[in-house]
């Protein structure tokens, strides 16, 4: 076994120094890099290095992910079995055990989610290696983790083609122009959802695409339908889901972003892991509960009436808005990208706390797009160095304040400043 | 009089290996050598020739901007060897020693009365002025500069270094010259950074301000405590010494004599026996190395600590400011699967599977490889949790990286030296190589400001 491995290693140790300098060496460093770290050395500076690498990084952004993503695959079918129920006139009740955890709702939603995680991943995949071929440059990782997100934020029944093209603008407009990743100034995962919802606004919102089969069973007597509480909300009407279910993720909705809790959990890990900043995310949940405070007190002082188009938003419990639709899942996994975000430590704190306030404005002011996270967040991700301009300012003049009492003797051997001196003092 | 800093932020990397406080007397070299990297941005005139005869402490070359100061022999004997590069610059010089060893004497000032420009004067022409050394551009002071303050950081926290207080010990009379010395050079302060309830040579000494410093390295960087004390502006000047070079300074102030002996820690995870050794700037370091016994056949030389020194190999010299020699092993092997498995045996500032951050006393044998491959700067937040300074660590780096002299000069270049990089480039993510990035910004500045 051991001699095998040893085999292994040195016959692709070979193979990397075959390729050297060729254009296809990246593509099979990737491979390459992805079986073995490196056998590279430190050459200048520090001679020892810490143990955690960009790949070991975004592995655990995957890990917290994968939780999501298994919710996933039993929730797209229960939604898919409970809305034939429904629309049959039996609506069912949930049972955990009994009609939730079922190898049948397992398998319909791997049979579906799994080709949108395949395509994400196949496409983008593709397109940095072509890109890294090209440019003579390493694959680099960023990808590994936008490919997960994009099948989680997306509803379940997206047309695979639609998909492809999506997730070619978005790597290719998103992050290669910029030059990749670490580059880029727009998140990828929402640059591919913005340009799904604006080219095919169809798929993407209405009460038919959040439950799969509900598009092309449309129209057929075994027509079925599922509206996100969000829809709901937005037409004034009420739904029957209880908060737990929507704090556990029972209810239909873009494939991962349903469960709050799992996204909780993953959001934790994230933080405990040192991963992603939790300034974002306290200040972002802060931001999201002060905007619908407001939009609650306003309800109450009876400024906007039932009447109003904007009345089953806004009487929203000011705190359901972190368990309804995606803002949980922007908040955690999408906010929290380091390098579309806000760098210093205070940029944070605003720039969070702005993507939860303006999510749930943009949630409550324009039904049309009652999934205001995506914007919020790629609106912030503009700003984000703007904001960090004006915090290191703060820095910058505490600087140039003690510039202004520096102490400059004159040279030593300067006759002219001797002379100076001499006459000064 | 004294004050306290204290460090929240930074790491201590505990390696295995720590050199045990006692101390051999080194075999003599037969050869010496100085290496012209040590003097970064110096440009050398030799004064002698090839196959002249030297004795300790005579000149071996000028700075050619500043004839005045000159860079002694630490040996006496033969000059067998001007080693150059491409375009014939300078790399070292090597002597072959003989086996008395003679010594050329100077003229000592007296502390007492000499003014600034005769010490001035005495450093240049002994070989001693290169030890001092300037911020901005950590390159060594220019003799016509009157500092603001001079700094000595008396405290060691980088991983495997030498103890001052143990090196030290007993050289309170050539500090106190130096100290008397270098007064006279500025009308500013001299502050020393001692650790705190620590046993310091500096703790009986006249004419310095003490400053108790306690924390993590890089606590016991003199850019933190110039940070903390008296951080530089533009335009400023500030000198910088370390405590091992203020020994031969002070002597050669009390005796007139070049002496370059000095107590150098070999460590490390290599080293079977990690001590204190007895012995001369430029030595071959297989002088001393050998004698405490090496493990292992693939190991990594280092002059200085794992962190700031310079590659270099047994057949190699200690370097002219070095006072610690670091030997850990090579890290060119592949590891199977190394970016996703839980991780035990190495250091991380994260909890990504690592698990250093359970236990943070236990000692790491580290190696050479980097873990990882290069990328562009991803991670935020990681940084300032291990830098200490008023300073944005990865906004500086990156207007290094692009250039940008304004905003360079105003996110801190000018306070900063590559070594107070050396902790963020340890952890991180991307690999970058931070203090060679320091390093180019602050010659890109040197060049057009200066």
């Amino acid at each position: 076994m051991s001699e095998n491995k040893l085999t292994l290693k040195k016959r692709l140790h070979e193979i990397k120094h075959r390729l050297k300098g060729k254009k296809i060496a990246p593509a099979f460093g990737a491979f390459h890099t992805f079986l073995y770290t490196p056998d590279e050395t430190t050459h200048s500076g520090s001679h020892v290095r810490a143990a955690d690498d960009l790949k070991r990084t975004m592995n655990m952004v995957i890990l917290a992910l994968l939780p999501v993503l298994l919710f996933s695959f039993f929730n797209t079918g229960y939604q898919h079995f409970a809305a034939i129920d429904a629309a049959s006139g039996a609506p069912r009740t949930l049972d955990l055990f009994g009609n939730f955890l079922t190898w049948e709702n397992f398998w319909l939603g791997f049979v579906q989610v799994m080709p949108l995680v395949i395509i994400s991943y196949a496409v983008g995949l593709g397109v940095e290696f072509i890109f890294a071929i090209i440019k003579g440059h390493e694959v680099e990782e960023g990808y590994l983790v936008t490919g997960m997100l994009v099948p989680l934020i997306i509803p379940v029944d997206t047309p695979l083609w639609m998909l492809v093209v999506a997730v070619v603008f978005g790597v290719v407009i998103g992050k290669e122009v910029f030059g990749g990743t670490g580059m880029n100034i727009l998140n990828p995962a929402l640059t591919i959802r913005a340009f799904l919802f604006f080219a095919y606004p169809t798929w993407m919102s209405g009460d038919k695409v959040w439950v799969h089969g509900a598009v092309d069973r449309a129209g057929t007597p075994d027509a079925i339908s599922g509206e996100t509480v969000l829809g709901y909300l937005a037409q004034n009407n009420t739904f029957e889901y209880s908060t737990a279910d929507m704090f556990f993720g029972f209810i239909p909705g873009s494939v991962g972003e349903t469960s709050a809790f799992l996204i909780l959990l993953g959001g934790l890990f994230m933080i405990f892991s040192k991963i992603a900043s939790w300034r974002i995310m306290v200040s972002a949940v802060l931001g999201s509960l002060a905007m619908g405070l407001i939009f609650n007190w306003v309800v109450d002082l009876g400024w906007v009436g039932e009447s109003s188009r904007f009345y089953g938003l806004m009487s929203f419990e000011y705190w359901k808005h972190l368990i309804a639709g995606g803002l949980a899942f922007g908040i955690v996994y999408m906010a929290t990208d380091p390098v579309t975000g806000s760098q210093t430590h205070r940029g944070k704190w605003i720039y969070g706390f702005l993507i939860g306030f303006l999510s749930v404005m943009i949630r409550v002011f324009n039904p049309a797009y009652p999934e205001g996270v995506f914007l919020a967040i790629l609106l912030m991700n503009v700003f984000a160095p703007t904001i960090d301009h004006y915090v290191i300012r703060a820095n910058v003049k505490k600087r140039l304040k003690r510039f202004k009492t520096a102490t400059v003797y004159p040279q030593a051997t300067d006759d002219k400043a001797e002379q100076l001196k001499a006459e000064t003092v | 009089m004294s004050t306290d800093i204290r460090i929240k932020k930074g790491l201590n990397i505990n390696l295995v290996g720590a050199a045990e406080p006692t101390t051999s007397r080194a075999v003599s070299s037969n050869v010496y050598a100085i290496n012209l990297s040590d003097f970064h941005g110096l440009v050398p005139k030799m004064i002698v020739r090839e196959g002249a005869e030297v004795k300790v402490g005579e000149p071996l070359f000028c700075n050619k901007n500043y004839p005045e100061m000159k860079f002694v022999s630490p040996a006496s004997g033969e000059l067998v060897e001007i080693q150059r590069g491409a375009r014939r610059k300078i790399l070292s010089i090597k002597i072959l020693a003989d086996k008395e060893q003679k010594t050329l004497e100077h003229q000592p000032p007296d502390l007492k009365k000499a003014d600034a420009a005769r010490v001035r004067a005495f450093l240049l022409e002994s070989g001693c002025w290169p030890f001092i050394k300037q911020r901005p551009y950590d390159v060594i002071a220019n003799p016509d500069d009157v500092p603001k303050a001079i700094f000595i950081s008396a405290y060691s926290t980088a991983p495997l270094a030498a103890d001052i207080n143990y090196t030290l010990k007993g050289k309170e009379k050539q500090l106190q010259a130096a100290i008397d010395a270098l007064s006279k050079l500025t009308p500013g302060p001299i502050h020393v950074g001692v650790g705190k309830g620590e046993n310091s040579p500096f703790s009986g000494l006249e004419g310095i301000t003490r400053h108790q410093v306690s924390g993590p390295h890089p606590a016991g960087l003199v850019g933190t405590l110039i940070n903390r004390v008296d951080p530089i502006s533009k335009g400023e000047r500030v000198w910088t010494l370390s405590p091992q070079d203020l020994v031969i300074l002070g002597e050669t102030l009390l005796t007139g004599k070049f002496n370059p002996e000095r107590v150098v820690a070999l460590a490390g995870s290599c080293v079977k026996s990690p001590k204190y050794y007895l012995t001369r700037i430029g030595a071959e370091i297989s002088t001393f190395l050998y004698a405490s016994g090496v493990e292992q056949k693939n190991i990594r030389v280092i002059n200085g600590d794992v962190l700031t020194g310079s590659k270099t190999s047994p057949d190699g010299h200690l370097g002219f400011y070095n006072t610690t020699v670091s030997v850990i092993p090579e890290g060119d092997d592949y590891e199977l699967f190394g970016w996703t498995r839980p991780v035990f045996n190495k250091i991380s500032s994260t909890r990504s599977l690592t698990f250093s951050w359970l236990n943070p006393k236990k000692k790491y044998d580290l190696d050479t490889n980097t873990n990882g491959e290069h990328r562009a700067f991803v991670v935020t937040g990681l940084y300032e949790e291990v830098f200490p300074l008023d300073i944005y660590p990865m906004q500086l780096l990156k207007a290094c990286m692009y250039k940008d002299l304004d905003e360079m000069e105003q996110l801190g270049l000018y306070e900063v030296a590559p070594e107070d990089f050396s902790l963020t480039e340890f952890i991180c993510i991307s690999k970058q190589p931070h203090q060679q990035i320091i390093r180019e910004g602050l010659d890109l500045l040197q060049k057009e400001i200066g």
